[in-house]
């Protein structure tokens, strides 16, 4: 009896399995299992000539790849606006109401509003909690939005699963605002799909009631347990594998993209000794458990911590900074999704964040910090503070990485976390 | 129930004579209805869950490609095989070791409190079991950050025990924590079928035994238990099977500093981009409740 | 059970401690959530004087309240549905034989059985792909909203309000039934005074269960949402990336607020009207 409901019902399963397979196999043919179709076209795309697989080496042969004709129209290509499928839109179109899918509380409410007003349209924002949960859902399609806020790596993966609608450059004239910095970035070369939003670096947040003033602006207050042993169980570091390995990786000399085993493994290892001093591995959080006084070490981001200061009665009792071995910087941009059903509106919203007062009004009241050199003027006082402290960033720009996606080597990341967590 | 004593009055008095094929058919009739009674519910589970979930058993056979996206043109079973691998397992044990505690302590704190509720007036007892709920009403991330309010550093729980002399104690981020939390989060799902199947016992029987001059502990071993043993089961799989992909609450009130079950498969499929691998970790993991299920229904008597 | 055996008193003491501790810890939680809605201060655990400021940004804002509003639809329809669907699957199993009951049997516990993630993902796919076909096909613009949500409520809930009832259904004498039917009775009228009055704390008890669930789901939800038909744990959620503030703690009150109303409009509906949600023999009521 036992063994006839498991086997009855696994072969219904199963049963079902294959009629889906078997439809699944017809859905290749259309752009129905984009997932699936897209994948295999990137797969031979990319194949071809090198067989590396860091992501510098993957965008280049697929830029090699745009002049073939294996790859369809959407592909990346070295050369934009030739082969790509960017919808003809105008400056300032509109074709209908706008649907945003962003992190909570990154754009003012009263901002979108005056979009909405300004143009004739609707404005609905929903938010999600990660890229993480964003891209499958923007991946399979029909997701209704039309706009969507990723951050830097996870574009290349968006791209990847030709997830991103190209931008009509025309439609965008002020993309000239931009830093000169932000105007060709590697994950995203001549910002084909997406514009910088806000930029961020990732670092360490101290309580310096709890350290004093003479520490070592190193990452070795966390990992060196010298000197990490003192504070014990008030020490959190990000639950994010690329941000935590990274810094350990960076402590040990190593670039936080490295497609090196050993390298990886003895950061594993560093990650996983230092798990006792740790109270946790928060990344929602962080700020607050440092401010509210349950931990005095916080790994986290800039634009974060900056926000949880001026919120705590006594600001200068907290220091944030990138230490001297180096950290992330990352940049969270603005894209369209390849379904989005009214991207002209998309254009025109881009376009319109792109100017120096908008620009302005979104760092002045998420207080990240801005790719945008026309807002530099308008900005709050104590952001602009913030972001032209030259101590923050210990070992200078030079020391800042960007997260870059490794492609296959991506996985060993996330195992190598779960490994070092135990 | 297959032929009342009505219907076979109505039959004889018209003449008719109850022949097993009539039986047969009666029979048949009956099993009909109750065809009819499940198929609503049937028809919804197939078109809306075991469809969407044949799809994803497509893709447990299926591999990651490089950019992690599923390519379903190879089937293999590599996403199997990394099932093997010593840390999964390691994961597993952990995660089925906390969902019996969590089943246990639920199980303990429950019945009581079930017996409590079954036995007192119905109306206070009707109260009483939407009063139970009402905290469940609550967003649930919000009780675990509260939770983490009372655990923390200088949280009610900590001041209590300073009060009471034994010293600054601080539960955040500890196994003891995670154990509060689940249990708390659970609760109801053990004291509600409990309640329900407690509530339906007849007095009589527990009267009777104590007639007998039965001890009010052996009422509760062989009268009561074993007459409430369906609500015991229904409440234990409400409880272990979900506690066994619970992770928000470890996360939460342990500080993630250890991987579980449910972590991990989000890690999967959200964060690795591993489809596969989170899909052929999902149905190995209902396979092996399925049968788990199976034996503990046929322990606690009922028929399958 | 009528109440009269209630154990010795030793062990009536136990179970009244216990029962006293049991509703201490559960609301321990509630009153600190309550509390703090109250308090001036961003960070939730550090009492900064009394407000009303956050219930007054509730008020304000928009997106907040329409989460809030969808929530309940989507917690009302979806149990209202899987209540039905799962009380005749209960009735179905315990009482009945027919073809294809073990498969029946089986399917409904996967849900239960099933990661939270993995429904998600499966949802999404068969939500994505399905309208793809059909707007494909009719020519039309269908997204994933709030009807796919509720979908993917009933399609758990089932299974959890079936339980329930099954646990209250198992060993239950059908002698009443019987007797009914004997009186003439027809199967409905035997189903509506004989049967589902001793079904109904189950029911009940499978009704709540469902609303709980549904009112505090995530990820399936997450999934299977559309364009501005985002949930309150949805955007909690969210918004627990920038922050727990006391507006999150204001809106659960609310929520909670609203959930109470609810459950005590109903209990008014039994009173007045002739559905008695009581133990199985029409005891004097005290009300």
């Amino acid at each position: 009896m036992t063994n006839r409901i498991l086997m009855r019902s696994t072969a219904a399963m199963l049963a079902l399995g294959l009629v889906a397979a078997a439809c699944g196999g017809d859905d290749d043919d259309d752009s129905a299992a984009e997932d699936t179709a897209a994948d295999e076209v990137a797969d031979t795309a990319a194949e071809e000539p090198a067989d590396d697989t860091t992501a510098e080496e993957t965008a280049d042969t697929e830029a090699d790849d745009s002049a073939e004709d294996t790859a369809p129209p959407e592909t990346e290509a070295a050369e934009p606006e030739e082969d790509l499928d960017y919808p003809e839109c105008a400056v300032d179109e509109v074709d209908g109401d706008l649907f945003i899918y962003n992190w909570a509380e990154y754009i003012q409410p009263k901002e979108l509003k005056a979009f909405g007003e300004e143009y004739g349209v609707n404005v609905t924002m929903d938010a999600y909690d990660s890229n993480e949960a964003m891209q499958p859902i923007i991946t399979a399609g029909n997701s209704g939005y039309d706009l969507i806020v990723p951050s830097d790596y996870m574009v290349s993966i968006l791209r990847s699963a030709e997830s991103l609608m190209p931008l009509n450059q025309d439609a965008i004239p002020n993309a000239a605002n931009l830093l000169p910095e932000f105007a060709d970035p590697e994950y995203d070369p001549g910002n084909t799909y997406s514009m910088p939003y806000q930029w961020g670096t990732t670092g360490l947040a101290v309580d310096t009631e709890v350290l004093g003033d003479d520490f070592e602006l190193s990452w070795g207050i966390v990992f060196d347990p010298a000197f990490a042993d003192q504070f014990s169980g008030q020490i959190t570091l990000l639950n994010d594998p690329r941000e935590t390995m990274g810094a350990a990786l960076k402590y040990l000399g190593y670039s936080l993209n490295t497609t090196s085993e050993e390298e990886l493994a003895e950061a594993t290892d560093l990650v996983s000794q230092t798990r006792g001093n740790l109270a946790a591995f928060d990344t929602d959080q962080a700020d607050e458990l440092l401010v509210t006084g349950e931990t005095a070490i916080a790994h986290g981001y800039s634009g974060d911590m900056f926000v949880q200061f001026q919120e705590a009665d006594d600001p200068s009792r907290y220091k944030y900074f990138v230490p001297e071995e180096g950290g992330a910087v990352y940049v969270d941009t603005i894209a369209i999704p390849f379904d989005a059903p009214h991207p002209c509106t998309a254009h025109t919203f881009i376009n319109w964040l792109l100017t120096a007062e908008h620009g302005a009004a979104l760092s002045n009241w998420n207080y990240y910090a801005t790719p945008n050199e026309a807002a530099l003027p308008l900005l709050d006082a104590p952001l602009v503070e913030f972001l032209t402290d030259e101590t923050t960033v210990v070992g200078g720009q030079e020391s800042l990485e960007q997260f870059l996606d490794t492609g296959e080597f991506e996985i060993n990341y996330s195992d190598a976390f779960i490994q070092a967590k135990g | 129930m297959l032929v009342t004593i009505t219907e076979r009055d109505h039959l004889e008095e018209e003449g008719s004579v109850v022949t097993p094929e009539f039986e047969k058919a009666a029979e048949r009739a009956e099993s009909r209805r109750g065809f009819f009674l499940a198929l609503p519910a049937y028809a919804y589970l197939i078109v809306f869950f075991a469809l969407p979930l044949a799809i994803v058993f497509v893709y447990s056979f299926a591999t990651r490609n490089r950019f992690g996206g599923t390519d379903l043109s190879g089937w293999n079973l590599e996403a199997y095989r990394k099932l093997g691998e010593p840390i999964v397992r390691n994961i597993i044990l952990r995660s089925v070791w906390l969902a019996l505690l969590n089943t246990a302590i639920c199980l303990a704190l429950g019945y009581p409190f079930a017996y409590y509720l079954a036995t007192r007036r119905p109306l206070v007892r009707n109260v009483l079991i939407i009063l139970v709920m009402i905290p469940f009403w609550a967003n649930f991330l919000v009780r675990n950050y509260a939770w983490r309010v009372l655990l923390g550093k200088d949280g009610f729980v900590s001041n209590v025990f300073e009060f009471v002399g034994l010293g600054s104690r601080e539960y955040l981020f500890t196994s003891t924590a995670v154990m509060i939390g689940l249990v708390y989060g659970f609760l109801p799902f053990m004291v509600l079928p409990l309640y329900a199947s407690v509530e339906r016992i007849d007095d009589s029987y527990l009267e009777a035994s104590r007639d007998l001059y039965a001890s009010g502990w052996q009422t509760f071993r062989k009268v009561l238990l074993p007459l409430s043993m369906p609500g015991v089961v229904a409440g234990s799989i409400l409880v272990f099977v979900p506690s066994l992909g619970a992770y928000v609450t470890p996360e939460i009130l342990g500080g993630a500093k250890t991987t579980l079950l449910g972590s991990y498969i989000v890690t999967q499929f959200l964060t690795a981009r591993n489809w596969p691998v989170g899909a052929s970790l999902s149905f190995v993991l209902m396979a092996v409740m399925g049968a788990a299920l199976i034996v503990y229904f046929r322990k606690g008597g009922r028929n399958l | 059970m009528r109440g009269t055996l209630k154990g010795s008193k030793g062990t009536r003491a136990i179970l009244s401690v216990n029962a006293l501790l049991i509703f201490a810890f559960l609301y321990a939680p509630i009153i600190l959530l309550v509390a703090f809605s109250f308090s001036d201060n961003r960070n939730v655990g550090q009492w900064g004087g009394f407000t009303f400021d956050w219930y007054r940004e509730f008020g304000e804002n928009d997106a907040l309240q329409d989460a809030l509003w969808v929530s309940v639809k989507v917690a009302v329809w979806s149990t209202l549905i899987s209540v039905v669907l799962g009380t005749l699957s209960a009735l179905a199993l315990e009482r009945f034989s027919f073809r294809g009951k073990k498969v029946f049997d089986g399917l409904l516990y996967l849900p239960i059985i099933i990661p939270d993630v993995t429904m998600a993902v499966m949802m999404l796919l068969f939500f994505s792909e399905g309208l793809e076909i059909i707007n494909n096909f009719f020519g039309w613009q269908w997204t994933k909203g709030f009807q796919t949500i509720t979908i993917s409520h009933v399609a758990f809930n089932i299974s959890f309000v079936s339980v329930v009832v099954r646990a209250r259904l198992e060993g239950m004498d059908q002698i009443h039934e019987e007797a009914a039917m004997d009186l003439y009775a027809s199967r409905w009228r035997t189903f509506r005074y004989v049967t589902l009055p001793q079904i109904a704390p189950g029911v009940a008890g499978g009704a709540l269960l469902a609303i709980t669930i549904s009112l505090d789901d995530v990820v399936v939800t997450q999934f299977s949402a559309g364009p501005g038909s985002t949930t309150l744990p949805v955007y909690v959620f969210g918004l627990i990336r920038r922050g727990v503030t006391p507006l999150i703690n204001a809106t659960s009150v609310i929520m909670l607020a609203i959930s109470i109303a609810l459950i005590l409009i109903s209990l008014l509906l039994q009173q007045s009207g002739g559905f008695r949600l009581r133990g199985r023999r029409s005891e004097p009521e005290s009300t």
